[in-house]
């Protein structure tokens, strides 16, 4: 359940660089969300439009940019996936020793403002 | 007409900002803290009390005890010869930064080298929200079944020691532990693991050993 408190942080840091660019209305925002967040997309769209009432961001759209989780293990060096969701150990030498070298992130990039 | 404003902000930057705060203060004040998160009914109280039982005596010790209603934990923590401030979630499923200010505030940190923050009983949620504290403890137990680092992969990917608790139940369930062990190193593979029962004590010296290790400044006389 912890969507709520997310949508509440994304809403509040499109709100204060609404303000601070003195926009009159938050049309868009852009997210960056890693395939390993655990965010689910429709619970943030649900609570959105509850939560941002009243606020620059009313009738704002959500846009998802989701970026898929590369991993490079630590002893072949070559990088790979998540197999249908799941993270397996290495599929060219069977290592589970590997760096996660993207996918987690997790951040608001841009907003358009009217 | 519509114009882009480049924000670059990580969603989580409130509460992270308030973590580095709370760190700042626990460095100031030499407290080591660790943040104990789990499945309810994993043993994190146990932990505690068992921690306490081992410590109380040698050390200050600040308990934080967060849960979604009730002060029963926080109750069995100050019978156990703790400070301790119970932090109410009103429902949330986790325990965020902000929460654990506002129960630092309540503890003059002057007077203590260890706290421990009891989280919610969640596997999702608390690994989301740092609270500043230094070490993210995770603890396991037999009964939940030894499927639990595939299920919650985020959980046993960002924590630092790992205990494996209720030890003692082997003989009774279906727990294989290098399938476990095997799901955990593909998550963590530095993660330091430590398998122990609560209820029996065994194992429970080389936890003991690992957290005390990180207090440098005891402030017992």
């Amino acid at each position: 359940m912890h969507e709520l408190a997310i949508t509440e942080q994304i809403a509040k840091i499109a709100n204060e660089h609404g303000e601070k660019n003195k926009a009159t209305q938050i049309t868009d925002l852009y997210l960056v969300i890693g395939e390993l967040s655990t965010v689910i997309d429709d619970s943030v769209q649900f609570y959105w439009d509850l939560i941002t009432e009243n606020t620059l961001c009313e009738g704002a759209k959500l846009h998802f940019k989701r970026i898929p989780a590369v991993f490079r293990c630590r002893d072949c060096n070559k990088e790979y996936n998540l197999d249908q969701g799941e993270l397996t150990p290495c599929p060219h030498c069977q290592s589970s020793s590997m760096d996660i070298l993207q996918g987690k992130e997790f951040h608001l990039d841009s907003i358009n403002i009217i | 007409m519509v114009k882009n404003v480049s924000v670059v902000e990580n969603i989580h930057s409130a509460n992270d900002q308030l973590a580095a705060e709370i760190r700042q203060r626990l460095d100031n004040a030499s407290v080591f803290s660790i943040n104990i998160m789990a499945s309810p009914g994993a043993g994190k109280t146990s932990l505690i009390e068992r921690t306490l039982h081992e410590l109380a005596a040698l050390h200050e010790i600040a308990v934080i005890d967060g849960d979604v209603a009730t002060s029963i934990d926080a109750d069995r923590a100050a019978e156990a010869g703790a400070t301790a401030v119970q932090i109410n979630t009103g429902g949330q499923c986790h325990i965020d930064a902000n929460m654990l200010r506002i129960a630092v505030n309540e503890l003059d940190l002057a007077n203590f080298d260890l706290l421990l923050v009891e989280n919610v009983g969640n596997l999702i949620c608390p690994v989301s929200f740092q609270l500043g504290t230094h070490k993210n403890i995770l603890i396991a137990s037999i009964p939940e079944g030894d499927d639990k680092p595939y299920k919650y992969p985020a959980m046993y990917q960002d924590v630092d020691a790992l205990i494996i608790n209720k030890i003692d139940l082997l003989p009774y369930v279906d727990f294989d532990m290098a399938y476990f062990e095997k799901g955990v190193q593909l998550l963590n593979p530095d993660l330091v693991t430590f398998p122990l029962s609560c209820r029996t004590g065994e194992g429970i010296q080389a936890w003991i050993t690992w957290l005390t290790g990180f207090i440098n400044n005891p402030k017992t006389t």
